[in-house]
């Protein structure tokens, strides 16, 4: 080929290597400017204070309502209930697999971890309608178990190979000396797990944690599927919710384009995307300060 | 006696750790045992070969499986390309400035960004920005948007582990830059790439939030898979079967055997991600 094609080529495709990295930024702008248009739209309308602090949200009644905080309180509940399962299983097994598994187990373990992590949320939820269901009816006496506990056993089964993965690894990096040093002045096993590899590897489970949250907050299709979706204030795990996710799915297929319900929607996808952003940043920030602190 | 406490206490040590790890896989266990066993009934080559019939009380699941290889190319078409560039330019261009930061800043945070989010995106932007309408082409396109951060970020990774020495050695020998991105660096890179490629398909594939809003169809009775109109899904079939449905309990089999089908799809897919990841490492060493 002629040199002067040869050079010609190669600076186009500079050019189009770079603006596909840059329309990566148009596409998280895009998102973001679509989410806070349509949110000051919906604030025209509704005053933000009602938003945040109203305790009902029906958009469709006589005098449409707009508060916001069953759902976020649902959310909440539901993300709350899935970390209490999911952090002590997540990171036991991420101990077990990184101090206790030998290498044979580990490569089945690893393997069914990311398995698990492949399972599409649409089963997840399915198996929240046809297992979990019934089984929580069964021990709680209830008409039938699409209540919050449901939501929060589906999303901790969702989040734990988050948990799990990224805890594993963070044990993993805690150095060789810190255990040896531990063993030396006569630590037990556990001892040196609980008292020194934890600690040590305690931002990188923070993160895990964090991202784990992230996960469980934005999930839709498990929640939207297991919790029984009534919009009020939750008074406990075997109440009924219906979360922030799962309000946008059902109402977005039914609201006429650019009512103040429409905007409304669109007002609760905003809030949706800075609590994931926050969860996901604080784990970011975890995470950097543990490879910060063991690089010295 | 003091031995045998010690002795009891380490054994409860390590039962609590491979307790917690037994709980773990029994979900994952259970998870597979309800779908195959109850889905297997179902199983047949009618069931996959046939439309659904009768108001979707009986036959099969032809039409929803057309549509989820139909999304999955659209996806693989938009996201691939796109994203194998852009991981090009952040490995092999982008020097470390504040712009380069911002970028991967900008990929990690779409990362994170709830499947729902992508939906409302998708909604606004093709269905109704750009008239696409509630169509394969504009569900499939958003399933491409969510996809972009994973490719790029698995791109990137299996760029990475080529040695700069490989591409010094080509510059050397008078290749323009392009020339060795192109002819050396991708090529050896390509079973990573492929790797997070099938990873990410697989993801896709199972998605359903993001279709909820851009075209996924209750029932639609023609498989020709026009790609300016709504198409049905497996996941939202599986989700519809099971939560929309006039009689839910009827079509339970229906429901079961469609969560047989889009699990095995998704694992062969992770499957044959492992495996060229396990047959790449093998030849490393």
């Amino acid at each position: 080929m002629k040199y002067k094609i040869r050079i010609l080529l190669d600076t186009i495709f500079k050019d189009i290597f770079k603006a596909t990295g840059l329309l990566v930024l148009f596409l998280l702008g895009g998102i973001l400017a679509l989410l806070i248009y349509n949110s000051i739209s919906f604030f025209m309308d509704v005053k933000p204070l009602e938003f945040i602090t109203g305790m009902e949200w029906n958009p469709t009644g006589k005098s449409p309502k707009y508060g916001m905080l069953p759902l976020i309180l649902s959310t909440t509940l539901v993300t709350f209930g899935a970390m209490i399962i999911a952090i002590p299983l997540g990171v036991g097994t991420a101990a077990f697999i990184s101090e206790y598994a030998g290498s044979r187990l580990k490569n089945i373990l690893k393997p069914a971890i990311e398995m698990l992590a492949a399972v599409p949320s649409v089963v997840i939820g399915f198996l929240g309608i046809v297992v979990v269901s019934p089984g929580l009816a069964n021990l709680a006496d209830l008409p039938n178990g699409l209540n919050a506990l449901n939501g929060a056993i589906l999303l901790a089964v969702m989040a734990l190979p988050t948990i799990i993965t990224i805890s594993e690894d963070a044990i993993h990096a805690v150095p060789k000396t810190y255990k040896e040093a531990s063993y030396g002045v006569g630590a037990t096993k556990w001892q040196t797990l609980r008292k020194v590899i934890i600690p040590a590897a305690g931002p990188g489970i923070i993160s895990a944690i964090m991202l784990g949250v992230g996960r469980a907050i934005g999930e839709t299709m498990t929640v939207l599927m297991a919790t029984g979706n009534a919009a009020l204030i939750p008074k406990g795990f075997f109440d009924s919710v219906k979360t922030m996710t799962a309000t946008i799915a059902i109402e977005m297929g039914e609201v006429p384009y650019q009512t103040t319900h429409y905007y409304g929607l669109y007002a609760l996808a905003t809030m949706l995307f800075f609590m994931t952003l926050i969860a996901n940043l604080v784990g970011e920030y975890f995470i950097n300060r543990f490879r910060k602190y063991h690089a010295t | 006696m003091q031995h045998k406490r010690f002795k009891l206490s380490s054994i409860i040590e390590w039962g609590s750790l491979t307790g917690t790890t037994l709980i773990v896989c029994f979900f994952l266990v259970v998870i597979i045992l309800e779908i195959v066993f109850k889905g297997i009934g179902s199983m047949s080559w009618e069931f996959i070969s046939s439309i659904p019939k009768e108001g979707m009380t009986k036959g099969g699941i032809l039409t929803p499986i057309i549509g989820t290889v139909l999304i999955t190319l659209i996806t693989a078409a938009f996201a691939i390309p796109f994203g194998i560039c852009c991981a090009i330019y952040l490995n092999e261009y982008a020097e470390n400035n504040k712009l380069t930061r911002i970028i991967r800043a900008a990929i990690r945070n779409l990362s994170g960004v709830p499947s729902i989010i992508y939906g409302l995106f998708g909604l606004a932007l093709f269905v109704q920005t750009l008239q696409l309408g509630t169509s394969l082409l504009a569900a499939g396109l958003t399933l491409g948007l969510l996809s972009l951060p994973y490719i790029i970020t698995t791109t990137e990774e299996a760029l990475m582990q080529i040695p700069n020495s490989t591409r010094e050695a080509a510059l050397a020998v008078g290749a323009t830059k392009f020339e060795t991105i192109k002819d050396i660096v991708i090529p050896s890179a390509v079973p990573g790439i492929l790797t997070g490629v099938v990873l990410t398909l697989s993801r896709a594939a199972g998605e359903t939030a993001p279709i909820l809003f851009t075209g996924a169809a209750f029932y639609i009775s023609d498989t020709n898979g026009y790609i300016n109109q709504e198409f049905m899904a497996l996941p939202y079939h599986l989700y519809m079967l099971s939560t929309q449905h006039q009689s839910i309990e009827e079509v339970r089999p229906i429901a079961y055997g469609t969560a047989l089908v889009l699990i095995l799809v998704v694992f062969l897919l992770n499957l044959s991600a492992f495996y060229i990841r396990y047959k790449f490492r093998k030849n490393e060493n």
